[in-house]
């Protein structure tokens, strides 16, 4: 269970920008989250709710994108979505396939006030 | 109202200090590896064997990583080579920040040609969090599943070795070998395998010298 930890170190991002704009008002921050990561978006957002209660972004929303996982077969350069780790190319049945979407876990741009 | 575009990496954190961890182990010739597996796959053992094998032969240092007690450290200490413990509290992985505030001490030990990290019993966040380790190590035992590779795949998709341990006790388990290593392999074509027993000693040999060879170039 690390959501808590990354909902920390994103708050710790979230508070650093909103300091650096000049902004004390928190109503959504957007974020992306790849299929692959080991991140259980419902307990992202159970953390994010807790961790900004009693607090002065108390309310702000959490939006989260969730990215499917894609990958690019290094033999015939099909892209592709993939189903997990195992997934071989489609066309040519290569298992040599580097994934090029699907491990995000970032902040993608905050609305504050 | 407005919009801040950011789009930064929410462990851009950790893994601006690993890049950093990174570059400092490089610089002083250090290999570095970091251990992952679940609980009671053998780590500790595998890590007292190496030592065992090769302190006369490269110059080694451990940083143990537990959620509670120094007693993985202990271990390690009776074999008289420099051991550092990092208790976590109730963090489930060691991160680039705790590793980061140990490598002065790893420093500070004179040559030091081999860092093993031995992270915290568990398969699922040490995957996330890069250290700064030149390879990270996933360590089953044949007391496990030889489906793990399937149900936890994104350790063996980012690590570089993976060991079978504990291969002594398989003819009193339903765990097939070759069936593991597919497994694995299916996650990951790249993974170099070892089949170890730290009982019997067999695998343990090739092991120590695939880690000379890559702490002495």
């Amino acid at each position: 269970m690390h959501e808590m930890s990354i909902t920390m170190g994103m708050l710790d991002i979230v508070k650093e920008q909103m300091a650096k704009h000049g902004v004390t008002k928190l109503m959504k921050v957007r974020i992306k989250v790849g299929e692959m990561t080991a991140v259980e978006p419902e307990s992202l957002r159970f953390c994010f709710e807790a961790c900004t209660k009693d607090t002065p972004i108390e309310g702000a929303v959490l939006e989260i994108e969730e990215v499917p996982l894609t990958g690019r077969c290094r033999e015939c350069g099909d892209v592709f979505h993939l189903e997990g780790y195992c997934a071989r190319c489609p066309v040519c049945q290569s298992a040599s396939v580097d994934h090029i979407s699907g491990h995000e876990l970032n902040i993608v741009s905050m609305e504050v006030e | 109202m407005h919009d801040i575009a950011l789009d930064e990496k929410i462990l851009s954190r950790n893994d601006a200090l690993a890049r950093e961890n990174r570059e400092e182990l490089q610089q002083r010739g250090i290999f570095t590896i970091n251990m992952v597996s679940s609980p009671g796959s053998g780590k500790t053992t595998i890590i007292e064997r190496t030592v065992e094998l090769l302190r006369e032969r490269i110059s080694m240092a451990v940083i143990e990583g537990d959620m509670q007690t120094d007693l993985d450290a202990q271990r390690i200490a009776r074999y008289h080579i420099p051991v550092k413990q990092i208790t976590t509290g109730k963090a489930c992985h060691l991160d680039a920040h705790m590793i980061h505030h140990t490598l002065p001490w790893v420093f500070e030990q004179g040559k030091v040609q081999l860092l093993i990290l031995e992270n915290v019993g568990n398969m699922v966040c040490p995957a996330e969090y890069d250290l700064g380790e030149d390879m990270k190590v996933a360590v089953m035992s044949v007391t496990e599943g030889d489906d793990k590779p399937l149900k936890y795949p994104s350790l063996f998709h980012a690590s570089g070795v993976l060991i079978i341990n504990k291969i002594d006790l398989v003819k009193f388990t339903n765990f097939d070998l070759q069936r593991a290593e597919e497994n694995a392999l299916k996650v990951n074509p790249h993974l170099k395998v070892f089949r170890t027993s730290c009982t019997n000693g067999s695998g343990l040999k090739e092991w120590a010298e695939f880690l000379v060879a890559r702490s002495t170039t």
